[in-house]
């Protein structure tokens, strides 16, 4: 079964091998309201561990996503251009953002626990 | 206000039993959404969105000649305000520049002013500077004030308030009804026929509940109120227009009465007289970008040269457009319509070109 860890940042992490699929929690999407549009970086983009690399935008504000995780880019998500709402109704499934080669997988331990996260989120 | 703890609108529980997200907005706890922006933006285009402004500041100027006093500070007519009618118009500073934006209604006793939550305080002081003995403007910042706007919301009003029935587009009446005594003017800030209803604070909750129960009205917060009154091309104050900008700049000569152009006898007035005779360098104007991606307030825009060309000062993502819009001041030799511009947005130049305003037509009871 494929792990899920999450950042501070209200990103979720999951790990297949070496390559991480990132996108933003359900309660980064509730927080932000509708989501009119998503910027995502390209393939073979070379990410350090908190860089801001793509961005959501929703009525209200433009938000930054960081990369969790050093790596290369190596997907986007195409559908999120046509359809930026899924990020309001799949936020943890069908709208994940970008995947990401790692540049040292066992970093991803590092990243919070769900129940970790769970616990971040209810302190703020 | 911004250093104090932001003060509560009469109906924040009633906001928080119906689900609202509360924000600070000009020292106010108000609700920004209930069901998403999207959603409440769209009701209030199809059927009826019920907001609450009571942030906004209500007052009274009365005694002899009050319409003739407030003249000396306003750009508008409001001596030839007919009892029941009610006008736009602006409070003018010293050079010209716009204090706030107001609605005067003139209920026959007294005159009842609309304030800008972020100025009402400002704007008292201002006004009463310049009022002659024997006028009096008196605050209420205490009273509530809900808006009612939409294609439904005359249809839905006319069965709670009958007397609303008889009004038109920017007529103001007094009545009693659903127990309480109430100021109602046939106008808005969303570009859609609607009424705004103004009340004592604690029979707020009764009213909103009231409004409320008809199926055909939902909750909309200040997010929605923002996105609505953008698309009907209608300027914020503090975004839009300042004490920087004089309302031929803002595209605002509307609100200069036909009588206040031939005198120009307000304050300010020899400042706005001359940019209106020798134009201003800048102009307001409405903005659609390509693609999706808002272009937000404070983005700078060049012209199709490269030369600096002005900047944004407000600008969302369009629900019943589907597409980002903005307001911005270019230089006046950019202002036509179809003039093509570029805004830097997160370090690529994004096409904007000027259009006419309001982006989406505006649907008043005239």
């Amino acid at each position: 079964m494929t792990e899920i860890r999450f950042t501070k940042d209200h990103e979720w992490v999951s790990l297949d091998g070496d390559i991480a699929t990132i996108g933003i929690t359900d309660h980064a999407q509730s927080a932000l309201g509708d989501v009119v549009f998503v910027e995502l970086p390209e393939p073979g983009r070379t990410v350090a561990e908190a860089e801001a690399c793509a961005v959501v935008e929703s009525v209200k504000a433009a938000s930054d996503v960081y990369a969790p995780l050093a790596g290369t880019v190596t997907e986007h998500n195409a559908a999120l251009a046509d359809e930026p709402g899924l990020v309001n109704k799949e936020p943890e499934a069908g709208a994940w953002f970008f995947k990401l080669r790692l540049a040292d997988p066992a970093a991803f331990e590092a990243l919070l626990t769900a129940d970790a996260y769970q616990a971040f989120v209810q302190s703020l | 206000m911004a250093d104090h703890e932001p003060q509560t609108v009469p109906l924040d529980a009633w906001h928080r039993a119906h689900g609202a997200r509360m924000v600070d907005f000009a020292g106010y706890l108000m609700p920004v959404q209930y069901d998403g922006i999207i959603t409440e933006h769209l009701h209030c285009r199809s059927s009826a969105a019920l907001f609450d402004v009571s942030h906004m500041g209500q007052a009274t100027l009365a005694g002899p000649a009050a319409a003739a006093a407030l003249e000396r500070v306003v750009t508008g007519d409001i001596a030839g305000l007919k009892p029941g009618r009610q006008r736009y118009t602006l409070l003018m500073n010293e050079a010209g520049g716009i204090v706030d934006d107001l609605m005067v209604a003139n209920l026959g006793h007294h005159l009842l002013l609309v304030l800008n939550a972020g100025r009402k305080y400002a704007d008292v002081a201002h006004i009463t500077t310049h009022l002659p003995a024997g006028v009096t403007l008196t605050p209420a910042f205490d009273r509530a004030l809900l808006a009612l706007q939409g294609p439904q919301a005359a249809a839905v009003l006319a069965e709670l308030i009958p007397a609303t029935t008889a009004m038109r587009f920017m007529d103001a009446i007094e009545t009693t009804a659903l127990g309480t005594d109430l100021t109602i003017t046939r106008s808005g800030y969303t570009g859609e026929d609607g009424f705004e209803i103004g009340m004592p604070a604690a029979h707020a909750a009764d009213v909103a509940t009231a409004l409320l129960a008809d199926p055909r009205v939902k909750p909309a917060g200040l997010g929605a109120r923002d996105s609505l009154r953008l698309e009907a091309g209608l300027p914020l104050y503090g975004n839009d227009i300042d004490e920087s900008r004089t309302p031929i700049a803002a595209n605002l000569g509307f609100a200069i009465g036909k009588r206040r152009k031939m005198t120009w006898d307000f304050l300010g007035g020899a400042a706005v007289r001359a940019a209106h005779d020798n134009g201003a360098a800048e102009r307001l104007v409405g903005l659609r970008a390509e693609g999706r991606a808002p272009v937000r307030a404070g983005a700078t825009l060049h012209d199709a040269a490269g030369a600096a060309a002005g900047q944004i000062t407000s600008g969302t993502f369009a629900p019943s457009l589907d597409a980002p819009i903005a307001l911005g001041y270019v230089r006046a030799d950019l202002a036509t319509d179809g003039t093509a511009l570029t805004a830097t947005l997160r370090g690529r130049a994004i096409a904007l070109h000027v259009t006419p305003l309001p982006f989406v037509p505006h649907r008043y009871a005239r």
